[in-house]
This record gives C-alpha cells, sequence and structure tokens, in this order.
C-alpha cells in the first residue's frame, strides 16, 4: 500500500538547515496497524505529514497504491488527500462552527457529492463511532474522546485506503486514549490500513507493527503482540 | 457554483462574528449610500434647470439682422438692412439639414408702451407675427383653443393666441375669451387660443405668459411690414448641430445682402444648442464629481472588507488547513473567500441602495408638495442604469476586496496552516 525509498527531508531556519528524515526506506502492506514511535523531535510528524501529501520530501520515492506521489500540484494534491488519506490529529482539528455531522460530511462536500446523501453517509459514519445522539452539536459541546471519534469518523468518511493518525490519544487521558484505540483497532480489524504516530509505549503496543524512530533514521521495525485496547478499559 | 452548501458555507463563516460583518459591511453601505446621494441631487439639479428651457427645441438658434461692419461691393459700413421673406426660402433651399426656418416679427417688449387695448382695459405685451411651427420650436400648452394653422398663414387672418397673463390683464376671472377682440396697436384680432409656458430659455418664466401670436402674413399687413422679416428661428434635424450649420445659413444671408463674408457682426444670433450644450458639461461634470466622491468612499469601504477579510483569513489559517487536508482544492478555498467579499459588499451595497432610494422618496414627497414648477430642484432620482452601474462597481469590488486575502489563504503550505496552533 505504502512504499518509500530513501526519503530525505531537512527544515531550513535561517541560516541553518536541519536534516530531519535521513534516509528511510519501509513499505506497509494493505491492513497493516502500525506506530511509528519515537522521541520528541525525531521526525515522526515530518514523515507522517510527507505520507500525508501535506509536505514534500527533499529526495527519495513514494508510492502509494501504486500511484507515485511525486510534484503534484496543489489541485491533485488535495483530491489525492480527498479520495486516498484519511487524517487524525492529536488536537482534533474539528470546525468550530460546524455540527459534528457536518464536519463529518466536509471530505464528502468537496467530493462534490449532494448535500441528501452526504448527511446519510455522515450519520451512517458518527453512528459507527456511536456518537449519533451527538450530531447535531457543536464540537465545543463534545468532551475531548468525543471529539476525537467525530474526528475518526470524519476521517472514515471517504472512505480512504489509508488513515493517518498524529498522536490521536496524545490530549485525552489514559481511560479514554484506550477507548480511542479500541475504535482504531476495531477499523483496522476491517481491514482499513492504519498509521499511528505516538511516543507513548502502552498506544505503540496496540499495534500490530512499530516503527522505531531515532536521529532522522529507522533504527527498528518489527512486528509485535496486538495488546486488545478493550481489554484495558 | 451558487450551490446551497456554498451559501450555508458563506453564511455560516460570516455569521460566525455577526458584529464584526456589520461594522464591516458599514463602510460599502455608506460608500454606495452616498454615491447615490449625490448622483441624485445631480439628477434633481439638472431636472429644474432644464425644465427652464421649456422642452423647446434645443438644437436652435435665433437669428436677426445687425449693421456690417465691413464696406462691401461699394456699400457703406453701418448701414441699415433687413431680412426678407425671400431669405427664409433661400434657406430652405440651400441649407441641407434644417427641420425649421421660421420667420418672426414682433411687437413691444420689456418695457414698452402699452400697446394692446380692450374696452377700459388695456396693457403692454410681446406680439409676435408667426408660422405654425413655432410651437414646435418653443413648446406651450394651449389651454383653450387652438394654435395657429396654415390656413390662417394664407388668409392672413386676424386671430390670435395669447398667453395666460395677458388673459388675466385683459379680462374680468370667468370671463369667455375665445371669440373675443383684442385691439392690437389699433387693428382688432380675434382670440382663438390661451396658452401656459413651462420656461424660456432659462428666462423669465412670468414674462413667458406675456406674449400674443398672430400669423405672420396677418402681422405683416396689418402693421405694414412688407416683406420684412424681424428674425428667424432656425431649428436643425436630429442629424445635424444647428452650431455646424450656422455659417452656411449666414453665408446665404450674406450673398443676397452684399455683406463681406468675413463680416461677424452684421447678423446677430442666440445659439441654443451651444447655451444648452454648455449646460449641459456642466451636469456632466457634476455627475463626474459625484463618481469621484462617491467611489473614494466606497473605496475605503472596500478596503476595510479586505483588511477584516484578511482578518479573517488569518483567524481561520488553522481551518483553512484543516480543509486542505480534507480535500479542499486552492480553487476552492479562493472562491469562498472571494465569495464572501462579494457577498458582503453586495449586501452592504444593496442596503445601501435601498436606503438612499428611501431617503430619496421621502424628499421626493416633499418636493411634490411644494411648488415644483418654481423650483431649482426637481425629481431628484436614479435611474435603473446607474443602478445597475453602482451593482458592477459592487461585484468589482468585492474582487478587489477578496483578491487579497484569498491570496493569503492559499499562500501558506497545508503542513504549516495545520501548525499553527
Ligand atoms: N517547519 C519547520 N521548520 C523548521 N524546523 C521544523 C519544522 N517542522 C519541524 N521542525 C523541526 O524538525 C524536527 C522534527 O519535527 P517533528 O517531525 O514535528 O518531530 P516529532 O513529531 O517527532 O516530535 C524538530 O526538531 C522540529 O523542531
Ligand atoms: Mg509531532
Amino acid at each position: 500500500m505504502i512504499e518509500i525509498k530513501d526519503l530525505h527531508k531537512s527544515y531550513q531556519t535561517g541560516a541553518t538547515s536541519l536534516h530531519v528524515l535521513k534516509g528511510i526506506n519501509f513499505n506497509v502492506k494493505e491492513g497493516e496497524l502500525v506506530s511509528i514511535m519515537g522521541s520528541s523531535g525525531s521526525g515522526k510528524s515530518t514523515l507522517l505529514n510527507i505520507l500525508g501529501m501535506l509536505d514534500e520530501a527533499d529526495a527519495g520515492s513514494y508510492t502509494l497504491d501504486n500511484v507515485p506521489i511525486k510534484n503534484l500540484n496543489e489541485k491533485i494534491a488535495a483530491q489525492y488527500r480527498n479520495k486516498f488519506l484519511g487524517f487524525i490529529f492529536q488536537s482534533f482539528n474539528l470546525i468550530g462552527y460546524k455540527s459534528a455531522l457536518d464536519n463529518v460530511g466536509m471530505p464528502l462536500y468537496y467530493q462534490g457529492m449532494k448535500r441528501k446523501e452526504r448527511v446519510e453517509r455522515s450519520m451512517a459514519y458518527l453512528e459507527k463511532v456511536g456518537l449519533a445522539d451527538w450530531a447535531s452539536h457543536l464540537p465545543n459541546e463534545l468532551s475531548g474522546g468525543q471529539k476525537q471519534r467525530v474526528a475518526i469518523a470524519r476521517a472514515l468518511a471517504s472512505d480512504p485506503k489509508v488513515l493517518l493518525a498524529d498522536e490521536p490519544t496524545g490530549a485525552l487521558d489514559t481511560k479514554t486514549s484506550y477507548e480511542v484505540m479500541d475504535l482504531i483497532q476495531g477499523i483496522n480489524d476491517e481491514g482499513k490500513t492504519i498509521l499511528v504516530v505516538t511516543h507513548e509505549e502502552d498506544i505503540a503496543h496496540m499495534t500490530k507493527r512499530i516503527v522505531n524512530l531515532k536521529d532522522g533514521v529507522i533504527i527498528d521495525d518489527s512486528f509485535v503482540n496486538q495488546v486488545r485496547a478493550k481489554a484495558n478499559v | 457554483m451558487f450551490s446551497r452548501d456554498k451559501w450555508n458555507e458563506i453564511i455560516e463563516s460570516l455569521s460566525s462574528n455577526w458584529f464584526r460583518t456589520i461594522l464591516t459591511a458599514f463602510g460599502v453601505f455608506w460608500g454606495i449610500f452616498i454615491l447615490v446621494i449625490l448622483l441624485a441631487a445631480g439628477k434633481g439639479l439638472e431636472n429644474g434647470v432644464k425644465q427652464g428651457f421649456g422642452g423647446m427645441a434645443t438644437n436652435s438658434m435665433f437669428m436677426w439682422a445687425q449693421t456690417p461692419s465691413k464696406p462691401y461691393k461699394g456699400l457703406p459700413k453701418g448701414r441699415r438692412y433687413n431680412f426678407k421673406i425671400d431669405d427664409v426660402t433661400a434657406i430652405k433651399d440651400n441649407v441641407r439639414g434644417l427641420k425649421f426656418v421660421s420667420p418672426r416679427n414682433q411687437l413691444g417688449g420689456f418695457g414698452g408702451s402699452n400697446n394692446v387695448i380692450r374696452g377700459l382695459k388695456s396693457g403692454a405685451f410681446n406680439v409676435y407675427g408667426d408660422y405654425p411651427e413655432i410651437i414646435q420650436q418653443q413648446p406651450m400648452d394651449i389651454t383653450s383653443g387652438r394654435f395657429l394653422n396654415y390656413n390662417d398663414i394664407d388668409d392672413k387672418r386676424k386671430v390670435a393666441i395669447i398667453g395666460e397673463a395677458v388673459k388675466t390683464t385683459m379680462y374680468d376671472s370667468g370671463e369667455e375669451v375665445l371669440g373675443t377682440y383684442l385691439k392690437i396697436n389699433g387693428v382688432n384680432f380675434q382670440v382663438i387660443g390661451t396658452y401656459k409656458k413651462k420656461g424660456n430659455g432659462g428666462g423669465n418664466a412670468e414674462e413667458a405668459q406675456k406674449e400674443i401670436y398672430v400669423p405672420f402674413t396677418a402681422f405683416s399687413q396689418a402693421f405694414n411690414q412688407g416683406d420684412l422679416v424681424g428674425w428667424m428661428a432656425i431649428t436643425a434635424d436630429s442629424q445635424h448641430s444647428i452650431t455646424a450649420l450656422k455659417s452656411d445659413v449666414f453665408d446665404v444671408i450674406k450673398k443676397r445682402h452684399n455683406i463681406h463674408p468675413e463680416d461677424t457682426r452684421a447678423i446677430g444670433n442666440f445659439d441654443l444648442f451651444q447655451e444648452f450644450n454648455k449646460i449641459n458639461g456642466l451636469f456632466i461634470a457634476l455627475k463626474g464629481i459625484a463618481y469621484f466622491v462617491g467611489i473614494l468612499i466606497l473605496l475605503s469601504g472596500v478596503i476595510g472588507i479586505s483588511n477584516i477579510m484578511l482578518i479573517v483569513v488569518k483567524e481561520r489559517t488553522n481551518e483553512i488547513g484543516v480543509r486542505r487536508a480534507l480535500g479542499a482544492t486552492p480553487w476552492s478555498i479562493r472562491g469562498q473567500i472571494l465569495l464572501e467579499a462579494i457577498f458582503l459588499t453586495l449586501i452592504s451595497g444593496m442596503t445601501g441602495i435601498i436606503a438612499a432610494t428611501g431617503v430619496l422618496a421621502i424628499v421626493n414627497s416633499f418636493l411634490d408638495k411644494s411648488n415644483a414648477s418654481e423650483m431649482m430642484f426637481i425629481n431628484p432620482s436614479v435611474d435603473l442604469g446607474v443602478v445597475i452601474i453602482a451593482l458592477i462597481i459592487l461585484i468589482i469590488s468585492g474582487l478587489l476586496a477578496g483578491f487579497i486575502p484569498a491570496q493569503n489563504a492559499i499562500k501558506i503550505k497545508p503542513v504549516d496552516a495545520l501548525r499553527t496552533e
């Protein structure tokens, strides 16, 4: 599903250049649930942003579902993001003046889907994350865990190939974190490919494979026995 | 482009901060309000002044004989000469593009002695010998009876059409006028009509009602004018301006009366077209000033909207980043910002137009109550053309207001937009 080869990325700040990714190689197959670990500042988000086509690598190749991702103009990139990817952020990033339902419907809106169908689809995904009753609520009327569920429903709405989650539990307490991980595991069980960036060991062990990043290179990449979140709730 | 969803998006984001939206809208509201009021005021003044022309055929001139200032063909300067009735036909035959050439003779005038008598009443009035066309050159409302016709001319009938002021001087109120006789310089004329004039070339409206019109031929005969013509009222057709044809007319006269071709003083004239154009030019300038001032004020309103949109875009950087992560193309973001700006300008502008029209309606209802014919200011109004121009200006303004903010909105990379927290 995802193939990256010798990926490099540096940030230019003033006169100094910060080489963040120094040749990353890895592949993710369909249906995998992978966590990317590493200390703060190790380049996890940078990697995920490149995978999410929100940013571009300086060198190396990236293929997503056999489509080479290279030199995309912003319009094509937007369409690819919409079609191929679902994003889950640490800070939820819901649109404050839109109801939960409308937030979930955003990717469908940008697909040009008619309102009626959009509402139906969004409602189905809200149901899936257990928030059907909260459809008309604004984000600030929801708890952190509920917000992240709405965000997950939104990420799923356009039925993307891959979900990219950057510290999805970073802003949540342990109990809520496990509930969210339970949801993510459930989605993965249905076959969705998911990448989770985290720096928490327990969260990482709820995935099936841990990629360890340090000083811009992968120092460890191994499959683990998945800990079911449900058991810990 | 104008799907319900797009509208919802716009309304949602504008209504997320009502107070600011309304404050922003006020600048444009004010600009267009001033523009419309200024244009309407200009129009009102124009209506008032132009009514002074009383619907006169403005493509006209009046022409009379003066004394030649140069000797020519053995004739001395300073001699007297007069237009003759044959001059009229000669002008008609030799100058193309003329609609009417009306010879006139005149008796009396400002401050003249009493020249009209009826029983014990007498008065001093301007008496004109005219052709029927004069009513098309100097319109008047026939308030009773009829105006001159060619039977009157051909039969040299001693008939007269009198002004309302003549009527009030020479008759008791309620007295029958038509069919009665007036003695003009000792000759009896039968009154066959009365008129009322609206204006007189910007001149005195009062004086314009103190005139008596009789057939040119009857005038010549009754007052021993022979074939003399006092002056002429000449109107050009709509394809020509009288100002352009003037010298051709003069040339005909000069040739027939042995006047030096370079003599500019031998023929006197009053060019209504030129005068009218001067006034017209004034109103065009006035309109220009109205647009200038209005658009400047509007511009400051537009800059206000642009400013607020910039702040809005800045505030919404994160939201824009999220939208782009979810698949919003640059054009959909840009389009949204532009539409918001246009929508805001249009709504506030339209409110301004409506408010201005309301104010004008109130002003008009007051003006209507006062005697409008005495006013310099009549029916200040804006026509549909002005409203359409204003709307076009508004849409363009909205585009301008939204352009920089829209560019700003997509300038930031999605990653950077998402990072700001
Ligand atoms: N836009 C940027 N400009 C300059 N430096 C950046 C930028 N984004 C990230 N960095 C730096 O790159 C390094 C990796 O950042 P990031 O990928 O966010 O790490 P992580 O997500 O693992 O904490 C950090 O040192 C960070 O300061
Ligand atoms: Mg990070």
